[in-house]
């Protein structure tokens, strides 16, 4: 944790006339961090994306790329950004090294500098074979690629990536995160999507963002302690009629029926007793056919939070 | 700037329409030359029994300068509509506004890159009347006066188009509206003749009015101050719309 602060962005908040579409955030992202940014469509994760790249201004907050603020230093702030927005900002009628270089260019690479930039690039993308092909005429993986060549191009410290995986195939999406990994090596990298093992394989800390706030920041290491089994779930061809037994088992707190034969023992997450469950069920011959250690995946931790917040909403709405 | 400039200007080049621009520009002035030439050539013995006669320059030059005047006010539009409508449609505006170039770099870059392609233009067209000093001699103060003018015309038909490209999404929108405003500016002098009292605003307010003066080969500092007040202030407010982009939308 004696890394850097890379992004620093404090107390954002972005209206779009009374709705606000980001409200009051703050978090702070560390060199070699890969970031994901959760939320349901519309909960404000691309227009926390552009603000971070200076593509909007937040109405109130400061933001801080590696020190230089994006409003006051956008020059030198937006030197150290590589942003690929939702839609891959490509020109289609162009062939992808002219794309490419134009992207150096622009990006300020010097001369000298700019083959070895678009051949490092590309040979990171794999784009090698395809660079001499119109963009337009690039399938949507490769399309893509490119956004994310774009976006690296010029090694900024901080890459920022909208929905990256987006209508790529699961091999392409693999390929696609493995290098936003291998990116998250040297760069800071925050991505937005709404897949959520997409989160689990490629990132080191999640933020649910939720109507414009973020409303869970934790590292996955913490994150998989909180989806830790806390629940087995056993099925019984011959279930007694009380489980008292189970229940005076050490770290069990209490049985309850979840119908079809199904039952669900609930129990501390250190004390996992499993094995005294299926020798108690051998003993009184209860016919034991299924066990099933019951993890909470972060997709029930996700809609957990989301919808409190919703029903929360719901409930105020009336007045 | 510059390479916003020069990838603007070899991307008019991927597409046939730069192309084809240049092709019926030349294809309409050289026409319209050839025909004044023709008449010159037909009344050049009358011509010479005036007390003051026009030479050739200012017989023939001058109203070419005139014409191709009215036939890139039908171009230009064309030209600058995609500008940034396009790149917003494509929304590959996002990859300038996330690179290290400032708002007035965009827009300058933009600028400058149609306006290459403009003087490429406006340099096939002025190889035509100078084609006559092979035969015959050209007065060169005329010349350069009507250039000049034709250059400066230009640069605000873009500089027009340009704020009204950052104003649509739509580029075919924007050529229209551009089109509309060109021609109001360009006719605007009409009205003086039913305002008597107006008729010095509106005649100030023509683009063609302050042409006109040199196109007779009269380089007047009011004239050039016009036409780059009108080129700064669209320029301006192309930028203010462009910065208002980031600020709401």
């Amino acid at each position: 944790m004696n890394q850097e602060i890379l992004i620093n962005a404090q107390h954002i908040s972005r209206y779009y006339g009374a709705l606000a579409a980001v409200d009051d955030v703050s978090f702070e992202v560390r060199r070699g961090e890969v970031v994901g940014f959760l939320g349901p469509n519309g909960a404000g994760k691309s227009t926390t994306m552009q603000l971070i790249t200076g593509n909007l201004a937040p109405n109130m907050g400061k933001i801080e790329i590696n020190g230089f603020d994006i409003l006051d230093q956008p020059k030198l702030a937006k030197a150290e950004l590589g942003y690929l927005p939702e839609q891959p900002p490509l020109y289609r009628d162009a062939s992808v090294d002219e794309y490419l270089l134009f992207c150096a260019k622009l990006n300020r690479i010097a001369k000298s500098q700019q083959q070895t930039a678009l051949d490092n690039v590309k040979q990171r993308c794999g784009l090698t074979e395809v660079g001499k092909r119109l963009i337009g005429a690039l399938s949507k993986g490769f399309q893509q690629r490119v956004g994310i060549a774009q976006a690296i191009i010029h090694s900024p410290a901080v890459v920022i990536l909208d929905e990256p995986t987006v209508g790529l195939d699961p091999i392409q999406i693999r390929e696609i995160r493995h290098l936003i990994r291998e990116l998250g090596n040297d760069h800071s990298v925050i991505l937005s999507t709404h897949i959520l093992p997409e989160v689990q394989a490629t990132c080191d800390r999640v933020q649910i963002i939720h109507h414009g706030k973020i409303v869970l920041s934790e590292s996955i290491a913490g994150l998989s302690e909180k989806m830790q089994s806390t629940q087995t779930i056993i099925a019984l061809r011959h279930p007694p009629t009380s489980f008292s037994e189970i229940e005076s088992l050490p770290g069990v707190d209490f049985v309850e029926s979840a119908g079809d034969a199904r039952f669900n023992v609930h129990h501390h997450p250190e004390q996992n007793p499993a094995e005294e469950i299926v020798s108690l069920a051998v003993q009184n011959a209860w016919g034991l056919f299924e066990l099933v250690p019951h993890r909470m995946s972060l997709e029930e931790i996700f809609v957990d939070i989301t919808h409190e917040e919703f029903d929360e909403a719901l409930e105020v709405e009336p007045l | 700037m510059f390479t916003i400039a020069a990838k603007e200007f070899r991307s008019l080049f991927f597409s046939p329409l730069a192309w084809s621009i240049l092709a019926i520009c030349e294809f309409i002035i050289a026409y319209l030359f050839l025909g004044q030439l023709e008449l010159f050539l037909q009344l050049q013995s009358q011509l010479s029994a005036l007390q003051r006669s026009p030479g050739v320059t200012e017989f023939v030059a001058s109203p070419v300068f005139a014409n191709a005047a009215v036939v890139l006010l039908l171009i230009v539009p064309l030209l600058t509509m995609r500008m940034i409508s396009e790149e917003r449609k494509a929304q590959t505006i996002s990859l300038l506004f996330s690179a290290p170039v400032s708002m007035m770099e965009i827009v300058l870059g933009k600028y400058l890159g149609i306006m290459a392609f403009l003087l490429l233009l406006v340099a096939l067209v002025a190889l035509m009347p100078l084609s006559l000093y092979l035969g015959s001699t050209l007065d060169f103060g005329l010349l350069v006066a009507a250039l000049i003018g034709l250059v400066l015309m230009l640069a605000s038909f873009t500089a027009l188009g340009l704020y009204i490209s950052t104003i649509c999404n739509q580029p075919s929108v924007a050529a229209v509206i551009t089109f509309g405003a060109l021609v109001m500016l360009w006719i605007i002098e009409w009205a003086g003749g039913y305002f008597e009292n107006a008729k010095a605003v509106f005649e100030y307010l023509s683009l063609l009015n302050h042409y006109q003066s040199l196109l007779r080969g009269v380089i007047k500092l009011s004239d050039i101050a016009y036409y780059l007040l009108f080129i700064i202030s669209f320029l301006i407010l192309s930028y203010r719309r462009l910065d208002a982009d980031r600020l709401q939308s």
